[in-house]
């Protein structure tokens, strides 16, 4: 059964293609010392905004700091983002939604029109509100988009608990004595984790572009830390004399969201083809 | 119909209370009192400002006291005076931007409609076909791209290589001396960039939404028939199936208008395009709390507006929804 899940797994090519991207991420985030030829924050005041050579492939910018080096750099903030950002919006999105799906009752009208309000709101303004209140600091930028993310999750699992508590499994462990907890993380659960692994793929994808325009407002992760948003800030306050500032750290967020968004792509085709459009 | 309205906005009730009810716990989001972290984090604010801030919140009072005075002074408009240099009210400030921003928004909508509907309807009619492919592809780039960046290329190359395109502001430096029509090709040049970059990732969704409707409505009996009877294909996709597969791209629209009304803070700023997401920046930028918490509470109801619209259009289009 496992066998034949990952060979379809391998033969399909967007998932393939996805695997492979995101695997570059990990690989940059993780040798991102090794791989970098110069310091992330090293000064060269004698090659300010120098165009791409052998020297500095990417160029370099107005500090004359390699930006090679600062993407290779920045590869580490976007995938903590992904991850930790992601990680809260399942928490709180299985929990909710599990609780609202299994018990329903009163507690179900109550979640669901929570996530009717939050979703109320323009996600960036709430985003940016917070931040004018705390401090604008890459830990507090995760956990924001991480509150800010879990409307979707809540919906879907509670959806799947709805449909999955009915089932003659669930009333079999209810006979035999099964407490609530159990029957919700034991046995329901696990049902559930195609579409959660699913969501939580195309969430990374999201959680990464949103950090990227954050930091590009100037708002996400500040400088003199790199990441791919606050590089493209440099390149717009040097649009007319810089493209290189503007162009690399823009296709790495594609590539990398690219990636997720295949490999999420690819992980509903092989666990649940019904789920295609 | 008169009665479906009244129960959709009786629904709004409990929604524009929650989101009261967040927004007045972003300010007390900080640890310890919003004041004591309005001086920590800002030198700027002087202690003046701060009893400004504890008297407009009524922080001295019980928490369900200062919610509802707060509340109280929302429903009368009174949003308090901006922090800024110009001690103006709030809800004038905020309300001088709405248009521009709402005109951003409408052009984008018709943008995104008169282009993902015809590639939707394209592509399923012709599933699997080349076109299919490569909408496809579209799509999926689409939904990956940092339009912030694709912003950013976009302004390199038709602003700053090319020339063709303004790249900041609305208007031209002497558009108030050109003539009318002049004027009108000036600020048409200056919204090109904006409303196609606010309306791009939205364009990727619902073409593949318009896609799968599409694809699921001329399989069903009716088209069938309608093709049975010798109806050209032509008549059968434009007048049988797309109606139908129209519906429910007017809920999505409505769904879409949070994220419009989120991605002008980008364009707005980055196209220094005097509305309302350029205000929210600039007051997040300075800590101008008032008029954050004034923009917060418009936005989400500019968002309730939007979707009910929407559902209002959807009932007039489809006599399912009113009745049941």
């Amino acid at each position: 059964m496992q066998s034949d899940l990952w060979k379809k797994f391998l033969k399909n090519r967007m998932a393939v293609a996805g695997s492979l991207l995101v695997f570059g991420l990990f690989f940059t985030a993780v040798f991102a010392p090794l791989l970098a030829p110069y310091e992330p924050t090293e000064i060269h005041l004698d090659r300010i905004l120098a165009p791409p050579s052998a020297a500095h492939w990417f160029g370099t910018d107005q500090l004359g700091r390699d930006i090679f080096s600062r993407m290779i750099w920045g590869s580490r903030i976007s995938l903590m983002v992904g991850f930790v950002s992601t990680g809260i919006a399942i928490l709180i999105g299985t929990v909710l939604g599990a609780l609202s799906g299994y018990y329903g009752r009163w507690l179900d009208p109550l979640v669901m029109r929570s996530v009717d309000i939050m979703l109320c709101f323009p996600t960036l303004f709430l985003i940016l509100a917070v931040i004018a209140f705390l401090e604008p600091s890459i830990w507090n930028i995760m956990i924001i988009i991480g509150l800010t993310g879990w409307m979707g999750v809540t919906r879907l699992v509670r959806a799947d608990f709805i449909t999955l508590k009915e089932r003659d499994f669930v009333l079999a462990a209810k006979a035999i004595g099964a407490g609530d907890l159990r029957v919700i993380f034991v046995h329901i659960l696990p049902n559930a984790m195609a579409s959660l692994l699913v969501a939580a793929t195309f969430g990374v994808a999201g959680a990464i572009l949103t950090e990227s325009a954050l930091s590009f407002l100037g708002i996400g992760v500040q400088p003199p830390m790199a990441s791919w948003g606050n590089i493209l800030t440099d390149g717009k306050d040097n649009i007319d004399i810089a493209w290189w500032l503007s162009l690399f750290p823009g296709l790495a967020i594609l590539f990398t969201v690219l990636g997720y968004n295949l490999l999420g792509e690819g992980i509903r085709d092989t666990l649940d083809p019904r789920l295609k459009e | 119909m008169i009665r479906y309205i009244l129960r959709r906005l009786a629904f709004m009730i409990p929604l524009l209370i929650g989101i009261t009810i967040i927004c007045f716990a972003v300010i007390h989001i900080a640890p310890g009192s919003p004041t004591d972290l309005q001086t920590q984090m800002n030198p700027r604010a002087s202690a003046e400002a701060k009893e400004r801030l504890r008297a407009m919140y009524d922080l001295d009072k019980p928490l369900y006291q200062q919610y509802l005075l707060w509340v109280g002074r929302l429903v009368r408009l009174d949003m308090g005076i901006s922090f800024s240099q110009d001690h103006r009210p709030v809800a004038d400030k905020i309300l001088e931007r709405i248009p521009i921003t709402i005109t951003l928004n409408v052009l984008s909508i018709a943008l995104i409609m008169s282009v993902a509907i015809p590639i939707g309807i394209l592509s399923a009619v012709r599933q699997n076909s080349l076109f299919d492919r490569l909408a496809g592809l579209f799509v999926f780039v689409g939904y990956s791209i940092p339009s912030f960046w694709l912003g950013l290329l976009l302004m390199i190359l038709f602003g700053s290589w090319l020339g063709w395109l303004p790249i900041s502001g609305i208007r031209s430096l002497n558009a108030e001396y050109l003539p009318p029509a002049r004027a009108f090709l000036d600020l048409l040049s200056h919204l090109i960039l904006p409303v196609f970059l606010l309306a791009f990732s939205g364009l990727a969704g619902l073409s593949r939404y318009m896609r799968s409707n599409m694809l699921e409505v001329i399989r069903q009996d009716y088209i069938t028939t309608a093709r049975a009877k010798g109806l050209s294909e032509r008549t059968v996709i434009f007048k049988h199936a797309l109606r139908n597969a129209m519906l429910p791209v007017i809920t999505i629209l409505g769904l879409s208008v949070p994220e419009l009304i989120g991605g002008s803070v980008i364009f707005e700023s980055i196209f220094v395009i005097p509305g309302m997401g350029q205000l929210f920046y600039g007051s997040v930028m300075a800590r101008d709390y008032p008029v954050i918490m004034g923009i917060l509470v418009i936005g989400a109801v500019l968002t309730l507006l939007g979707n009910l619209i929407a559902d209002i259009s959807y009932a007039l289009a489809d006599p399912r929804i009113r009745i049941s």
